[in-house]
């Protein structure tokens, strides 16, 4: 079958069709078979991850799909390591990676980082989040993970909760849904955290229903999926400010069941204390099983985009 | 120039160069300032401002003696005087006449407001990209960040003008 992911760089969740992200998925699910083993699809080939900026499950879940694809890592996870310290640029930095491995995973607090990475480099890159902008394999993992809780994308109906402002995998997850027909998209942030004009531009272009709210507590009957991120402090000017909204954004127990029974809260990780720790053994909570499915989903992309050939061992495409 | 009754009253015609005429009255200097013009260059100029204008209600006229703009430089006033239009003279004789258009993509001419645009990072081979979203109201996106951009913020985000060949 044809392979659309060939040599393409993953800058945007906007970058991929609806029948893209469908075939990333179908994949996925045969690479949960090797989740603990191995397919050695990618023997000869080197990943270098450039992480100019700090992450836990991103890196380490690009390391382990790589590493459970047979591929080689190089890379690092600071750039106080790095000669960036020494007052090298990006673009000097990522041509160096380009002419070592053959495809590169880039995190860096500039937004377009990897847009500018892709234009430098001739091997595909990946966008493993840039900035306040965009984090798409985190999109395509919170999909795919909606769809084997329920068996679909379509036709339910969303709460996007927290800092959708600067949150990038907010933002990517929004994006995400745009490709899909959700019922509707609830967009809950303190005033001061709204979505970017671009986000809310975009939802308007593509008719896709939405509302923005300021509590969960109004609409928490309505939806199906529940996606939380994080409030940071240092978003506020005022602290007291800070502390007035934190509470009104905390998902406790006693709020989730005064919504449906088949309810489930997402949360693209780390959390701090957003989400009620009670929260994280009930049924509501989807989130370690989201972070898990960062593996399946990263080698589905990882082994489609270099062209691994998945159908000798097994899997279709 | 017919068009122009009350500006042929006070100010002579050109011989050779171009005539910007129909600029939103008020904008003469910001025209002159995104063509790179500071009065250094050695040009006879003409600015007019604030003069009657059937179209307009008021308008402003910039002409340059001795300089045909380029179609990059066309595109640069369209950003802060859609309503504008440029007349090639020679010989006394308007030979050409162009209205300005916004093109779909615009590189390097502005900058983007977003601080942590790749854009704005110190030291990177890169120039700025905007495409064009909506041309009635003028909205322009960053192509690297996304952040879009409307008419208001264009006179101050094309800094010092286009770059000088």
């Amino acid at each position: 079958m044809d392979n659309p992911f060939i040599g393409r760089d993953v800058i945007s969740i906007l970058d991929f069709s609806r029948k893209d992200l469908e075939q990333l998925f179908r994949v996925s699910r045969e690479m949960e078979r090797f989740r603990k083993s191995r397919i050695d699809v990618l023997r000869d080939k080197i990943i270098a991850l450039a992480f100019f900026e700090p992450s836990t499950r991103t890196r380490l879940s690009f390391e382990t799909a790589a590493k459970r694809l047979g591929a080689n890592v190089i890379g690092f996870s600071a750039a106080e390591a790095t000669s960036v310290a020494k007052g090298e640029n990006l673009a000097d930095t990522i041509r160096m990676l380009d002419s070592y491995a053959d495809l590169i995973v880039i995190r860096h607090r500039f937004e377009g980082a990897a847009k500018f990475a892709a234009e430098v480099a001739s091997n595909p890159v990946i966008n493993a989040g840039d900035g306040k902008q965009h984090h798409p394999t985190q999109a395509m993992l919170d999909l795919y993970t909606i769809l084997k809780l329920f068996g679909r994308i379509d036709g339910l109906t969303y709460a996007v909760v927290g800092d959708l402002r600067y949150g990038r995998a907010a933002t990517s997850f929004i994006y995400g849904l745009t490709l899909f027909e959700p019922r509707k998209i609830f967009l809950v942030s303190p005033p001061l955290l709204r979505a970017r004009t671009e986000v809310l531009e975009h939802l308007r272009r593509r008719g896709v229903p939405f509302e923005e709210v300021d509590s969960v507590e109004s609409i928490i009957e309505e939806i199906d999926v529940m996606y939380v991120t994080r409030i940071q402090r240092e978003r506020f000017p005022d602290p007291m400010e800070y502390e007035k909204v934190r509470g009104a954004y905390r998902i406790t127990l006693e709020l989730l069941e005064k919504g449906k029974d088949s309810l489930k809260v997402l949360h693209p990780l780390p959390k701090v204390d957003e989400i009620d720790h009670r929260v994280d053994s009930s049924k509501y909570a989807a989130y370690f099983e989201q972070a898990a499915n960062g593996v399946p989903v990263r080698m589905a992309l990882l082994a489609l985009i270099l062209g691994a050939d998945l159908e000798s061992m097994g899997v279709r495409l | 120039m017919s068009s122009e009754p009350e500006a042929t009253l006070t100010v002579s015609k050109i011989r050779f160069g171009t005539v910007i005429d129909h600029i939103p009255s008020g904008r003469a200097l910001n025209v002159l300032k995104v063509l790179g013009i500071r009065g250094r260059e050695g040009y006879r100029i003409a600015v007019l401002m604030n003069v009657e204008s059937k179209k307009l209600g008021r308008k402003d006229i910039v002409k340059i003696e001795g300089k045909i703009l380029m179609p990059e430089e066309v595109s640069v006033i369209a950003l802060i005087a859609p309503t504008a239009t440029i007349n090639i003279v020679k010989d006394f004789r308007v030979v050409e006449k162009r209205r300005v258009e916004v093109p779909d993509r615009i590189e390097g001419l502005l900058r983007c407001p977003n601080p942590t645009c790749i854009t704005n990072k110190e030291r990177e081979p890169i120039r700025t990209k905007f495409r064009l979203v909506s041309r009635n109201p003028l909205v322009l996106q960053c192509e690297y960040c996304g952040t879009m951009v409307s008419e208001k913020d264009i006179i101050e985000l094309l800094g010092n003008g286009i770059d000088k060949r």
